[in-house]
């Protein structure tokens, strides 16, 4: 689960939407555009579902498996 | 040449149907009501649109639609169905789109009459829906002069991705007279560099819009527009000039209302009145040069128009108020008759 | 590695204008998605009027035209008219297709016209800043009902696949939400659906996604999501309205 950081505009739609609960929005780095962006916690743990890809309104989430 | 009895309104369309029209958008409106019915019958066969839309706001941009697309397209109305038009034309307009609008002018405002009348004027050329823009005006005096400009309208609408309006009036829309289609090549024009007909995965995407939310992209667009708009109006202007070497009084007179006053002018002469006539073919823009040829002998100025008096406001611009313009008009529909025009070109000093 | 979700090709790699939260992204995402699927981006003219989607043409890769507000429906018809081989859609919200464009969405349906138009419906103004829609719940508060919407006032809301499904020349109307993934999942079905009922010159379809505006609503995004499912569901039920599509084919 990759983020593109410099599109996410820190909605977190994509956290709640993660079963895993490995997706949050961090609190301390910002973006150029001054959004706390999304980050996957736990690579490992991902299951590739794409949920938080299906739920992100700005196409900020790239899923590889 | 064969030449055909026609009414007004339906040698509109047949002029359009020969100059490549692909589609026609129109709503019932008297007095240009024949217009649409004759599309409605002759369209298809000739392997295009006809669609009778919802409203005139429905068919203008239905128009703007289908124009988009780089087809030729074309919308009529009279006076009150225009005004419903105004937003979409501003929005033609704004996108560079080329389109022609037909107003077979009745009186007004509100609901006003059914009878022919000049008013709209000022709409069609200083105010056709809201924004710095204009639109090509053509007006013609003949049912002849109907099929020309239509053709016209649509050649020059395309060579400048600009709307062009045909202003007649309800007189011209309803007579018959004999015409003449002439050979008429629709001439082509290549809109593949903006038309947004679907990119096959050949080129970008082409976006038509009008909306621009940084002033200074707005500002420019604009000014690019009124750049063309200098070359239309070095261009494009036509005038009839009519008796006009030696003529001390010049009336000034468009479309059907100039016809009744070259029997005034004729009838002026016979009597020994020196009466000339300015006619403008195109409204917008507004024939500035010829104006001032027409006027280079005359002491006095008369404008006749079915109106309160619009065009003069232009006839007063082009010679910079440097004789004196004096009006004559009837309104809400009312024809003068050019008894009382020579009266008026007596009255005015024409007669000394 | 292989890759299983990336950005639809006909989805422009811009970012857009829309607030955080904001579900516009998603749909036109999902409208991207089944122009690559169906391979019809070069093919296909999209329509987009005034309202927070006005500038969807820097998004979609397909050709575009931006319309006055209301008038997708009748500038679609313009181009479908004269150009009946590409796929034509419109992407309106709520005040455009239910109170400036009424007379333009009903015509455009009764005439069965072979379009898409996927319908926006987020119960408010977004572009202006959060004033009553025809969409607006009774007791909404915005910009326009401070004090809640009072029907004995500003009137009922509009219900817009029930209306058009009334009309012969509907072929397909459908409301889905984007509230969630399986509803999502349910959203692109439709679109899908509705452009292949274009492709089958099948008639007029229409999409009403249920959709979210967190900041007009003062919600946050997640808040947002919630009001959709636990106010908008119940007053605007999800499904297939009308579905004339496979009618006739024996």
């Amino acid at each position: 689960m990759t983020v593109i950081t410099e599109r996410c505009k820190g909605c977190g739609l994509c956290a709640a939407a993660c079963p895993k609960k490995i997706v949050e929005l961090q609190k301390e780095k910002r973006n150029k555009k001054g959004y706390f962006y999304a980050v996957c916690t736990d690579q490992e743990a991902c299951i590739g579902c794409a949920m938080c890809a299906m739920m992100c309104p700005d196409c900020a989430i790239t899923i590889e498996k | 040449m064969e030449r055909n009895l026609m009414k007004g309104n339906e040698a509109l369309a047949e002029a359009a149907i020969r100059a490549g029209c692909k589609c026609f958008f129109g709503y019932p409106i008297t007095p240009q009501t024949e217009l649409a019915a004759y599309m409605a019958k002759r369209m298809n066969k000739a392997g295009g649109v006809f669609l009778q839309a919802e409203s005139e706001i429905a068919a203008i941009n239905m128009v703007l639609g289908a124009a988009s697309t780089g087809v030729r397209a074309m919308t009529s109305s009279s006076s009150p169905g225009i005004s419903l038009k105004s937003e979409g034309i501003s929005y033609i307009a704004g996108s560079d789109l080329p389109a022609v609008i037909i107003n077979v002018q009745r009186g007004g405002p509100g609901l006003g009459g059914i009878q022919p009348s000049q008013a709209d004027y000022w709409q069609a050329t200083k105010a056709l829906g809201h924004g710095d823009f204009h639109l090509m005006v053509f007006a013609p005096a003949s049912v002849q002069e109907m099929v020309d400009m239509v053709v016209k309208a649509f050649d020059k609408a395309d060579e400048y991705r600009v709307p062009a309006m045909i202003l007649a009036d309800g007189l011209l829309g309803q007579m018959m007279e004999p015409v003449s289609f002439p050979e008429i090549s629709a001439n082509p024009t290549d809109k593949s560099s903006w038309a947004a007909d679907g990119h096959k995965g050949k080129r970008e995407h082409h976006i038509i819009n009008s909306l621009y939310l940084k002033p200074d992209e707005l500002e420019k667009s604009v000014e690019d527009r009124f750049a063309r708009y200098e070359t239309i109006k070095a261009n494009e202007t036509d005038a009839e000039l009519y008796l006009t070497e030696d003529c001390d009084i010049l009336l000034c007179a468009f479309g059907a209302t100039a016809r009744v006053v070259k029997s005034a002018v004729n009838e002026a002469r016979a009597q020994g009145i020196k009466a000339g006539l300015f006619r403008p073919k195109t409204l917008w823009p507004f024939p500035v040069k010829e104006l001032n040829e027409a006027a280079k002998s005359a002491k006095k100025l008369l404008s006749v128009e079915m109106s309160m008096g619009q065009m003069i406001d232009d006839i007063k611009l082009a010679i910079n108020c440097s004789k004196p313009v004096e009006f004559y008009g009837r309104t809400g529909g009312v024809i003068p008759n050019p008894a009382e025009i020579l009266a008026e070109i007596k009255k005015v000093g024409g007669a000394e | 590695m292989a890759v299983v979700f990336e950005r639809p090709k006909s989805l422009l790699d811009v970012p857009t204008h829309y607030c955080p939260g904001c579900t516009h992204g998603i749909v036109h995402r999902l409208v991207a998605e089944v122009m690559d699927e169906m391979g019809i981006e070069g093919d296909t003219v999209g329509v987009c009027p005034v309202g927070c989607s006005v500038m969807a043409y820097d998004y979609f890769g397909c050709d575009m035209i931006e319309a006055p507000h209301g008038r997708a429906p009748a500038v679609a018809t313009g181009v479908k008219r004269t150009n009946p081989d590409k796929f034509v859609f419109t992407y309106q919200g709520d005040g455009d297709l239910a109170a400036i464009g009424t007379a333009e969405t009903v015509h455009v349906a009764t005439r069965g016209e072979n379009i898409v138009v996927i319908f926006i419906n987020n119960t408010i103004y977004g572009m202006t800043g959060g004033q009553m829609a025809p969409t607006t719940l009774p007791g909404q508060v915005t910009q326009t009902t401070p004090f809640g919407r009072d029907p004995q006032l500003a009137g009922y809301p509009v219900r817009v696949c029930e209306m058009l499904s009334t009309l012969t020349g509907t072929a397909y109307a459908h409301r889905v939400a984007v509230d969630s993934v399986p509803h999502i999942r349910d959203a692109k079905k439709a679109i899908r659906k509705a452009f292949e009922t274009q492709k089958a010159k099948k008639g007029f379809s229409i999409v009403e996604v249920l959709s979210t505006c967190p900041t007009n609503w003062g919600l946050t995004p997640t808040e947002a999501i919630k009001r959709l499912q636990d106010e908008m569901i119940p007053y605007y039920p999800l499904g297939v309205y009308k579905d004339t599509t496979e009618e006739g084919n024996e």
